[in-house]
């Protein structure tokens, strides 16, 4: 899974039926090391309640389609999980909490 | 599969169901020498690994593939503990 931080929301009312209703968000993948986005981008469906500056980790693939919120889905990146915090050799370089 | 380093542990409640309890380690891809580069995965760990230790780290689909992981939204799973690499009958890394 891949680190990204969500900045920004992605809509669209023509799309693929069976994709109706569902969230899309738009990522920027992040250096764990210092936090920095790297101007890399992508779209991701949403199965945790994701928002606008939380650091999350998504699944990519066909492991994406594996959450209740996107099974039978075409989606191949699913936010799973929303971040608290993240260390680096025992020292904390991300606390939600202390944003 | 592809070696790494692991370099710290990611700590999250929100998480899938899916996912839920498992431990999510942040790991750092490397060559086989255990020399790393500047990409970070988040990888579930399936075989008890600390930091600082070179695993090896199953990707995509095949991920899903162990009892633990089976049909869960996971890519990206720690499935060894490199204790040693042998290359041409040298040891480049020995942990």
């Amino acid at each position: 899974m891949i680190l990204a931080k969500v900045v920004g929301t992605v809509v669209s009312t023509r799309k693929e039926a069976k994709i109706e209703g569902i969230k899309f968000l738009l990522l920027e993948k992040i250096n764990p090391s210092n936090m920095q986005g790297k101007g890399d981008y992508l779209v991701a469906m949403d199965s945790v309640g994701a928002g606008l500056g939380e650091v999350v980790f998504y699944a990519a693939g066909s492991s994406s389609r594996m959450t209740a919120t996107t099974e039978g889905k075409p989606s191949d990146a699913t936010i799973i999980s929303i971040v608290d915090s993240i260390d680096i050799n025992g020292e904390y370089v991300y606390r939600k909490d202390k944003e | 599969m592809i070696f790494g380093k692991i370099v710290g542990t990611v700590v999250s409640t929100q998480i899938d169901e899916g996912i839920k309890g498992k431990k999510c380690l942040l790991a750092q891809t490397c060559n086989y020498k255990g020399e790393v580069d500047d990409n970070y995965l988040v990888a579930v760990d399936l075989v008890g690994a600390g930091v600082e230790e070179i695993v090896i780290i199953s990707q995509g689909s095949s991920a899903r593939q162990t009892e633990s992981t089976y049909q869960k939204p996971v890519d990206c799973v720690i499935v060894g503990i490199v204790d040693m690499v042998e290359e041409h009958n040298k040891i480049v890394f020995k942990k």
